[in-house]
């Protein structure tokens, strides 16, 4: 399927947002529905929340397939495979989303 | 006076009676009987009036998963909600086929809490995170997976405490 930065950037209903839990079945109450809006919730989750996620490869397959941004997908894989955590995990999920978002907007028109 | 309360209708036999279902709702109305040193027609007469008014809702079959050898898990979560959502909430958790319980209850907070079983911890929190965190007006889910069961009985009242109500 061909990329699609308007689909990635794109505000998603309740079935395919991103639930954060702290562990199995323990949800945290904070969702994000859509890139920005999970941009915004990894700056103050609780990082146990983002260590969960990233190591049973959450945000990977979320971003991949509901998002369909497979170049995002494979960054965050690389901070699994690096076994990154705690505040160091939550900085450098920033830095990559952010960093994207800002590809896929473009730059600003003038 | 006649009481309003449809418990104060049962005495201590119906009471024993049911009691004696809810260890073996396949035993005969002989067979409570003569445990009770009544006629099986009185047995007989008492479980229709309780079945006819409601106090026996049905008899079912308690299996035994783990002798089967299904695999599954069982798990106790706590809902906290926006109160305005509660009962849609709880509503719509009856008509998952892995929900078995569902109740509200007050604390700190009102919350509602669920009895749930899933084959893994993969599938509990699978459907956790697809079926019931979107539901709006979920704040928040606490979920316990339980590891040993040590008793599982459902209420009937002591014969005693009919008494003592019925004194009032």
């Amino acid at each position: 399927m061909m990329f699609s930065s308007s689909r990635t950037l794109r505000n998603l209903n309740r079935e395919e947002a991103f639930y954060f839990f702290t562990s199995i079945g323990n949800y945290t109450g904070q969702s994000a529905a859509s890139l920005e809006e999970f941009l915004q919730k990894i700056k103050d989750i609780n990082v146990k929340s983002l260590e969960f996620h990233l190591f049973r490869e959450d945000f990977e397959k979320w971003i991949a397939q509901t998002l369909g941004d497979n170049k995002l997908a494979e960054e965050i894989k690389d901070l699994r495979v690096q076994k990154v955590v705690g505040n160091a995990l939550r900085d450098r999920l920033y830095f990559l989303v952010s960093r994207r978002i800002k590809e896929l907007k473009g730059p600003p028109l003038r | 006076m006649k009481s309003r309360n449809p418990g104060a209708m049962l005495d201590d036999l119906d009471l024993q009676i049911l009691r004696l279902l809810q260890k073996n709702a396949k035993q005969t109305y002989s067979e409570i009987g003569n445990k009770l040193h009544i006629a099986h027609s009185t047995v007989y007469d008492r479980i229709q009036k309780m079945e006819e008014r409601g106090f026996i809702k049905k008899y079912e079959a308690m299996i035994d998963p783990e002798k089967m050898g299904i695999q599954h898990i069982t798990a106790l979560m706590t809902i906290t909600t926006d109160p305005k959502e509660t009962e849609k909430i709880a509503e719509k958790l009856t008509r998952f086929s892995q929900v078995l319980e569902v109740a509200t209850s007050f604390s700190e907070e009102l919350v509602i809490g669920a009895k749930v079983v899933a084959k893994n911890q993969a599938e509990l929190h699978s459907f956790i995170a697809k079926s019931i965190a979107p539901l709006p007006g979920v704040l928040r889910i606490r979920t316990a997976i339980v590891t040993k069961k040590y008793k599982e009985e459902r209420f009937c009242p002591p014969e005693r405490r009919l008494r003592e109500r019925n004194n009032l």
